[in-house]
């Protein structure tokens, strides 16, 4: 699985891109019935997506029959009052896109409101040449250009970062555990700690898989990388692009926009989210996994572990949706700071902080602190139920007897 | 010959839960021990420290004269109950990372492999994972996995468990080939069949109190109960069974048999002498068998354990 998993993701990236190709080759027949003077039917010529049929002197009923009779997409009907333009309606059973009804809107609009003012008597030459349309220009006080998007681009990585430790977390813990209960099932576990102290078969057995687990992500960034680069460059499909984007997209390639957006990427602080991508891997998957370590021997069977799963599960649920919500709002709102500084969350929480920059590092050193401070306590507790759990079977454990081990 | 392993005024706790309660016992060098006892009786928790799994609350074990201590584990050799390796590792894989962690050199832990996967006619199971074998194979190979380190001292819980006669077989002959090359093996049962074969003396555990310990032929004497099993010949099987003294407290094993043969058990009251019991058998009929019937060490087993409430 350690290789075959970067093939698997960009295989699967690769069908998206091939599947949504296909899904936009069909193109989709409208009918366009205008019933003002001014020919606004004419805006809407065929195109590699929709076909337009224009509807000449036929009733607003018989329009809609006819589409629904001939199974046409839509109608587009433009009606008039006193020659002039008064309702725009569009008719279909389907639920349009909000980008396809919004290009209608603006393309009739358009339209009609230069005809109003021709009909004023103002030059529309003379508006275009008078229209001011500056762009906002996006710069730190460095002096340093950013695009609009460079926003995006840093939620994009730290959401990434914060999002794959907590995917992370979930399964080298759930192995972890898994193997726990494995040993304990099997009695070997009886067999190794008569040679080795319990405590270092559980902190050997979190360090050898944390170790696996960063070997394992640093194959799948290299293989997905490699693939990515050879299936965009050979096969012509681009995978890295979200179709839904492409009005975006369209707009990027103006070559400065992208050079900016390149720039801000540059910009990230792509060292520094790397080091404590894996100074927060460690320490956040060594306190976690300690939890994992005890769950596992505090059960016989795997399926009893879902009792004690929750603790597990919420502070990571937690720590994501404050990441996405309140760190992407305002990364150094209260919420967001505290967050970053409890040990079950700082991992995901601060490494989702680190790509809006500016974090001082006496605050990053003090959540690692922390962090680290808090694993020798829940490692000393997790060992204690570890310890005793290993060895205890056929009971079902409660929270109530998790507590009596502690104090053994 | 002293003792290969002494265990004294053992003492374990777990929170209010007494498991064992100043409980000793003296396992001679080169002895097969049976360690007795119902379920939940304490045999683990005993064996247990006797690994250092865990710590006795109070009191000590002595291994070969010696205060128990961490470099010992070289010396012992455990089977637990309910066995089990890493299943989808690679046999001969495991058992070198087992005979490592029991104080082994890679190429010690391969000499000795390949010296019991010879005896076990089992090489090329090496390179397979544990789960492509059989139960009975897995068994094997947990057996070769306790003994390879050749240690001094052999704990197996309920070591015929699971297996079928003919490897159950097998297994008893090895251990009793280990015993006879110096090795002391403790069982831990509650199948009294393995512990008549094969034990020469035993410790009973009830209710976390030794009751019963020593040397099991002594136990025997000591249980003996002056009950005999009689067979006669005669004609009248009932008029027969009536007639035997009632003294003789008479309980049949069979009491028909082919030809007018009748199969009981007496049991012979102190002040009767056997030989005055044994002619007043005679006259009933033509004697065809008679002796004396030794306690199992399921009867002593039960009736210990009911003494013992």
């Amino acid at each position: 699985m350690t290789f075959v998993s970067p093939v698997i993701f960009v295989g699967v990236a690769l069908l998206i891109g091939w599947l949504t190709s296909i899904n936009s080759d069909t193109t989709r027949k409208i009918a366009v019935l205008d019933q003002t003077d001014y020919d606004y039917a004419a805006l809407f010529k065929e195109d590699d997506r929709s076909e337009y049929i224009h509807l000449v002197g036929v009733s607003k009923e018989a329009a809609i029959a006819a589409s629904k009779k001939s199974d046409y997409y839509g109608l587009l009907l433009i009606e008039a009052r006193e020659g002039q333009l008064a309702t725009i309606s569009f008719y279909s059973d389907d639920s349009p896109a909000q980008g396809f009804l919004e290009s209608i809107e603006h393309k009739i609009n358009q339209k009609a409101t230069a005809n109003n003012l021709e009909d004023a008597g103002i030059n529309l030459t003379i508006i275009e040449q008078l229209t001011i349309n500056k762009e906002l220009q996006l710069q730190d006080f460095a002096g340093e250009k950013t695009s609009k998007m460079s926003g995006w681009i840093k939620i994009a990585a730290g959401g990434a970062a914060g999002y794959l430790l907590m995917m992370f977390i979930i399964i080298y813990g759930n192995m972890v555990m898994r193997s726990v209960i494995e040993e304990k099932t099997n009695r070997i576990v009886e067999i190794i700690v008569s040679s080795v102290k319990p405590i270092y078969l559980m902190i050997g057995k979190i360090t050898g898989t944390s170790l696996a687990g960063i070997t394992q992500f640093l194959i799948w960034v290299f293989v997905g990388f490699i693939l990515m680069l050879v299936a965009t460059t050979f096969l012509g499909v681009d995978a890295f692009s979200n179709p839904a984007n492409a009005d975006v997209m369209l707009q990027a390639q103006d070559m400065s926009k992208m050079e900016l957006i390149f720039n801000d990427i540059a910009q990230l602080p792509l060292l520094k989210l790397l080091v404590c991508f894996f100074i927060y891997f460690m320490g956040g998957y060594f306190l976690y996994a300690s939890i994992y370590t005890a769950i596992g021997a505090a059960v016989d069977n795997e399926t009893d572990t879902q009792q004690f799963m929750l603790p597990v599960i919420i502070p990571l649920m937690l720590a994501i949706y404050v990441g996405f919500f309140s760190v992407m709002d305002n990364p150094h709102g209260t919420v967001a700071v505290i967050f970053s500084y409890i040990p079950l969350t700082s991992p995901i929480v601060m490494l989702m902080r680190i790509p809006f920059g500016d974090i001082a590092w006496w605050e990053i050193a003090l959540s690692m602190l922390l962090l680290y401070a808090s694993i020798i306590g829940v490692a000393m507790l997790a060992a204690k139920i570890y310890r005793i759990g290993i060895l205890m079977y056929g009971k079902k454990t409660n929270w109530k007897e998790l507590y009596k081990w502690l104090r053994y | 010959m002293g003792n290969a392993l002494e265990a004294i005024h053992i003492k374990k706790d777990y929170g209010n839960y007494t498991a064992l309660n100043d409980v000793s016992i003296s396992v001679p060098k080169g002895s097969v021990y049976g360690l007795l006892g119902p379920n939940g009786a304490g045999k683990t928790s005993l064996i247990r420290i006797i690994n250092q799994i865990t710590m006795p609350d109070e009191g000590h074990i002595l291994l070969n004269g010696e205060r128990l201590q961490p470099r010992h584990i070289e010396n012992i050799g455990y089977m637990p109950e309910e066995r089990g390796l890493y299943k989808s590792m690679k046999v001969g894989e495991q058992c070198i990372y087992l005979a490592q962690l029991k104080g082994l050199t890679t190429t010690q832990a391969k000499e000795r492999l390949n010296y019991w996967f010879e005896r076990f006619e089992i090489q090329d199971w090496w390179n397979k994972k544990l789960q492509e074998l059989s139960k009975g194979m897995a068994q094997k190979v947990q057996f070769i996995v306790t003994v390879m380190h050749e240690p001094s001292l052999l704990i197996f819980d309920e070591p015929f468990s699971g297996f079928d006669p003919v490897n159950a077989n097998r297994i008893k002959e090895e251990i009793l080939k280990l015993r006879d090359d110096g090795a002391t093996i403790i069982f831990s049962t509650h199948r009294m069949e393995s512990v008549e074969e094969m034990c020469d003396h035993i410790a009973l555990i009830h209710k976390s109190n030794l009751v019963l310990e020593g040397k099991l032929s002594e136990i025997k004497q000591h249980y003996r109960d002056r009950n005999y099993a009689v067979s006669l010949i005669c004609e009248n099987i009932d008029m027969a069974f009536q007639q035997i003294p009632s003294e003789f407290n008479p309980q049949p094993i069979v009491l028909s048999g082919l030809d007018h043969t009748l199969d009981v058990q007496i049991k012979i009251p102190k002040e009767v002498d056997v030989s005055i019991a044994l002619n007043r058998l005679l006259q009933l009929g033509e004697l065809t068998h008679f002796s004396e019937v030794i306690p199992s060490v399921n009867d002593i087993f039960i009736k210990t354990v009911q003494q013992h409430g």
